[in-house]
């Protein structure tokens, strides 16, 4: 059986692989969303955050012989941590006035972040090797799927779902949602407002590095991998709309089904794919798929 | 409130006259070198820095100081915009007495270089640069092209491994001029030895992810991958092959524009087995080695690319000629002298540089070593062929250089 | 964003004269600057970045919106001024109207669909459009990829003034630049600027007074494309190039820091910003030395990010903006 000349087994085997890249575009736009609902601001940094992440994975590898599963954990917080400083010495300052004074020092700290990474570290980057355990594929029949890459799955599903499930389902998500809406009040019921904006930041950057971490082994661990991501990054959530965890989510994974269509039928257009899908949401439904004008 | 803007404009001014003011001079036995590099971005591992030292260690090898030549060695970085390339090179030449400008890897800020570089009648040594435009319709009389150039890497690498039973292709391609013309470039080579392309994709560059290309590779059935890219498009790209098993299942990764930097960055585990054209490699006589422990000695440990080879040679070629000229004042004279003198350095033995500014020298088909056969660090490359000098590059008469009849 | 809003009508008439007189003794410095040994192909730059720059300002120091994509104007005129001049072998005057031209129609149809998002919207949204232009320009044949159009003819401005002469080609510059300089000024002045800084400080009440508050801005966008558009068509003749650089998303952020830096909502602010990044982009490739450390050229893109921290934390009314204020401050 084909599809427009595509045998359908084929075809399945591209819808995953582009699953697996909306993956990465659901993990980064969600910290985005994470970080744009309680800080209004746009976090520029978070492409040079993301090559952080994978950097810090490497780092840990090659310097201190600590593998690919501690690495999943101590380079989210470590990143975090220098997200929570950024937080508290710069951005903080900046809440009072129009927000786009903070897209544009995180715009300035991505070029300085990556500036110094390709200075130190040299621009055709380093490489990360496969961890032993997911060597192999496995075949599904209509394709040999890199173990890796059922992991990669796995793991940003459980982490998109899990925030997803905090946010809209615990308490701790009602009190974030709420000094969304308005934090004067929330600080008067008792909460910490700017200690939770800081931790909100910092694990909102964790989530950009977590995503790293898991790119290390399959892209090329170097400074500018990050640069250009963010930009597309940026259309998914203009996509998505602003509104909603679920939407950043979903249109993340949506989207790159979507390109990795394009990719099949139409590959020169597959990195424009998306920005035009923006400009035809922003004719039909300009504040996004999911999302509400603020 | 005009005060001060007028104070201000005249700090700007004052300080401008200042910088402006700075002039030079050369004289009969002054030579003045910039090396305009990439520091900060893409080429800066393959050429950058290194290329600066090559420079400086050709110019003390030459033993030209000795002889009551005085070298001076400027640097800039051309950020690989070709407008602040140019402004650069208007300004080396008209106010800083520079005579000749050195490497210059990203072919639009060196077509732009070649451009002025005729205007004021001085020299280009183009090492870093891939266009053979550069010595085909956009050829100057000042212009010395000595490393590579697209087409003698794709005609190399598609020759030699059509030859070897590669006889069917598919081509992963960048989608734009410099990998359009990868791919037709070596087409032609992969069909004139017998060999035939089933078909090719166009990814544009800056993907990140190659897998959905990989398969399409896959299915295709090829004996031979191509990958017609460069940089950090080339790297995700062989580190994806590994990671879906394209080597593994038999099918061989060809690289149409790869550096030791490259191969170093990916790692043998990744990169072996991956063939591909180099005019240089370090680990191939007594000469290429002695060069090479010095280079890595003064560069942080790396090893020296063949761009930054090419640097070496063609300054001292370069240095060669100006002495025997007598000043480095005329550049189509010194160029000229180049071409009539044969080139022979350590690094690339005897050659010669031919009319239209073409370095002519033999090229190597090589293979990235398994992680078992690699005796020592930088010890990467198997050579599986050597392409004769006069094999190597695009002939003479299908240039299409104009100045050449 | 920043700036002050005159808007007593008392301080005109002073305000005007001092503006004529600075812009006055500013035009006769860039007359006799390339004469005085400062070196005319960066002038022409800085100038052609500072035309850049003040059309940029209109859009976010006197509209308050934020584009991150105005590359994508000073690119498309560039190649198609470029393409113009060498391809089919227009004059420079034909070439340079056509780029111009090119970027107000590219700016007609981004301003629509972006006009009514605010904000941060805006910004992300001019980015991500920008970068799809780019995209095309990367592919398409004409522009001939990393390549660029090169040897673009300089060509004889209305048939008689040869411009392969750098001092025409300089006072050719200066004319266009000082032409949109006062056009912008013109602007900011007029009814026109005025309902815009209205509609900047509030939205809602300057709807509320009977003003279609998205048609005005998108006029200002439009017209910050096109003067935008006419730098880059200046830059293409120039430096006898066009190239990706212009069309790049770093050249819409390099245009933010230079209004940033400058002064944003001030008449001189970008004009001195534009020189100083210029002036740090030509003359800091061969690096700079900070004690014993040597920083090679490779650090410059480090210092622009710093510039923009710097800025931002704690210099938000630019270069020109401080000053204003300091002498403000000490005559009062």
């Amino acid at each position: 059986m084909e599809i427009l000349g595509i045998p359908t087994q084929a075809l399945f085997g591209q819808l995953l692989i582009g699953l697996i890249n909306g993956a990465f575009y659901a993990m980064l736009s969600l910290g985005l969303a994470v970080i744009f609902g309680l800080l209004n601001i746009i976090n520029f940094t978070h492409g040079a955050q993301y090559m952080m992440g994978a950097f810090c994975a490497w780092f840990l590898l090659e310097r201190a012989g600590i593998g690919y599963w501690w690495a999943l954990l101590i380079t989210p917080i470590a990143v975090g941590i220098t997200g929570v400083v950024i937080e508290r010495t710069m951005l903080a300052r900046l809440y009072k006035l129009d927000h786009l004074y903070g897209l544009l020092l995180t715009f300035g700290l991505a070029l300085i972040i990556q500036g110094v990474f390709t200075n130190v570290y040299g621009s055709s980057g380093q490489p990360y090797r496969l961890p032993p355990e997911f060597v192999g594929a496995y075949n599904l029949g209509f394709m040999f799927l890199p173990k890796y890459r059922a992991w990669v799955i796995v793991l940003s599903l459980v982490v998109c779902f899990g925030t997803w499930f905090v946010i809209e389902r615990t308490k701790l998500g009602s009190y974030l949602r709420a000094a969304t809406e308005n934090p004067a009040l929330v600080q008067a019921f008792g909460v910490n407002v700017p200690r939770m904006i800081t931790l909100t930041y910092g694990f909102g950057v964790g989530l950009a590095a977590l995503a790293g971490v898991m790119a290390a082994p399959i892209y090329q661990v170097s400074p500018q991998m990050g640069a250009n991501l963010i930009i597309v990054v940026f259309a998914v959530v203009v996509i998505g709309g602003m509104g909603s965890i679920m939407g950043a989510i979903l249109t993340g994974f949506g989207l790159g089904v979507l390109e990795g269509l394009t990719k099949v039928f139409y590959a020169e257009a597959s990195n424009t794919v998306i920005f035009v899908i923006m400009v035809i949401v922003l004719l039909v439904k300009p504040a996004g798929l999911f999302g509400r004008e603020r | 409130m005009n005060a001060c803007k007028r104070t201000l404009i005249g700090a700007a001014v004052a300080t401008l006259f200042a910088i402006g003011a700075a002039q030079a001079q050369t004289g009969g036995k002054e030579i003045k070198l910039g090396v305009l590099s990439d520091m900060s971005s893409l080429y800066t591992d393959l050429a950058g820095a290194g290329s600066v030292i090559a420079t400086k260690m050709a110019i003390a090898d030459s033993g030209i100081e000795k002889r009551g030549y005085k070298v001076s060695v400027v640097e800039a970085d051309h950020q690989n915009k070709p407008d602040v390339g140019s402004a650069i090179a208007r300004r080396w030449y008209d106010a800083d007495g520079v005579n000749a400008i050195v490497d210059v890897p990203n072919s639009g800020v060196a077509l732009a270089v070649a451009a002025i570089t005729k205007e004021k009648n001085k020299v280009f040594l183009a090492s870093g640069p891939g266009s053979s435009d550069l010595t085909g319709k956009a050829c100057t009389p000042n212009t010395v092209h000595f490393t590579y150039d697209t087409w003698m890497l794709a005609n190399g690498t598609g020759t030699a491994i059509t030859k070897g039973g590669g006889t069917s292709w598919f081509f992963i391609t960048a989608d734009y001029a410099f990998g359009q013309a990868l791919e037709r470039d070596t087409t032609a080579a992969v069909e004139k030895a017998g060999g035939k392309s089933l078909g090719d994709v166009k990814v544009p560059i800056n993907t990140q992810d190659f897998s959905s290309f990989l398969l399409q590779a896959q299915a295709s059935k090829a004996k031979v991958v191509g990958l017609a890219n460069a940089g950090g498009d080339f790297t995700n790209s062989v580190k994806q092959a590994a990671e879906f098993g394209i080597v593994k299942a038999g099918q061989q990764l060809a690289g149409l524009l790869v550096f030791i930097t490259d191969v170093h960055a990916l790692g043998l585990p990744t990169a072996q087995g991956l063939t591909f054209t180099t005019t240089f490699y370090w680990d191939m006589n007594d000469g290429t080695r002695a060069f090479s422990k010095r280079f890595a000695a003064l560069d942080k440990g790396i090893h020296p690319t063949m761009v930054h080879a090419g640097v070496y040679a063609e300054v001292l070629h370069y240095l060669k000629a100006v002495e025997a000229v007598g000043n480095a004042t005329d550049g189509v004279k010194v160029v000229d002298k180049m071409k009539a003198m044969p080139t022979d350095d350590p690094l690339f033995g005897k050659g010669s540089i031919r009319a239209d500014g073409r370095g002519i020298h033999p090229a190597y088909l090589v293979q990235v070593k398994t992680p078992a056969e690699s005796k020592a660090p930088w010890d990467y490359y198997k050579i599986r062929a050597t392409i004769p000098a006069d094999e190597a590059f695009r002939p003479l008469k299908d240039g299409g250089c104009p100045f050449v009849k | 964003m920043a700036g002050t809003t005159t808007s007593a009508a008392a301080e005109a008439a002073p305000q005007r004269t001092r503006f004529a007189l600075a812009t006055a003794i500013m035009a006769a410095l860039l007359a006799i600057a390339p004469f005085a040994g400062i070196y005319p192909v960066f002038l022409m730059k800085a100038l052609c970045f500072a035309l850049f720059a003040c059309a940029f300002n209109l859009l976010v120091g006197f509209g308050g919106l934020l584009s991150f994509g105005h590359a994508m104007f000073l690119g498309t005129a560039g190649y198609v001024t470029a393409h113009a001049a060498k391809v089919w072998g227009w004059p420079p005057e034909g070439a340079i109207v056509a780029g111009t031209i090119a970027a107000t129609l590219l700016g007609c149809v981004t301003g629509a669909l972006t006009i009514r998002r605010q904000g941060i919207y805006f910004a992300m949204i001019t980015l991500a459009l920008a970068q799809m232009i780019f995209f095309f320009y990367l592919q398409a044949p004409f522009t001939h990829g990393e390549d660029g159009i090169q040897q673009v003819p300089r060509g004889k401005l209305f048939g008689f003034i040869d411009l392969a002469d750098t001092r025409a080609m300089y006072f050719t510059v200066l004319v266009i630049f000082l032409a949109g300089f006062l056009f912008l000024y013109r602007v900011v002045n007029s009814p026109f600027g005025q309902v815009l800084k209205a509609i900047r400080e509030n939205e809602p009440r300057a709807i509320s007074l009977g003003y279609d508050a998205d048609r005005y801005k998108l006029v200002a966008f439009i017209l910050s494309a096109a003067l935008s558009g006419l730098a880059g068509a200046v830059k293409a003749i120039v430096f006898q190039l066009a190239s990706l650089t212009d069309a790049h998303w770093t050249m819409s952020g390099e245009v933010v820091l230079m209004v940033l830096l400058g002064g944003m909502g001030t008449i001189f602010g970008p004009v001195v910003g534009a020189f100083v990044i210029v002036a740090i982009e030509s003359y800091l490739t061969a690096g700079i030395v900070i004690g014993d450390v040597n920083f090679g050229p490779e650090w410059a893109i480090v210092l622009t990010g710093l510039i923009f921290v710097v800025c931002v934390l704690a210099f938000r009314r630019g270069i020109v903006g401080e000053l204003a204020a300091w002498w403000a401050r000490r005559k009062g």
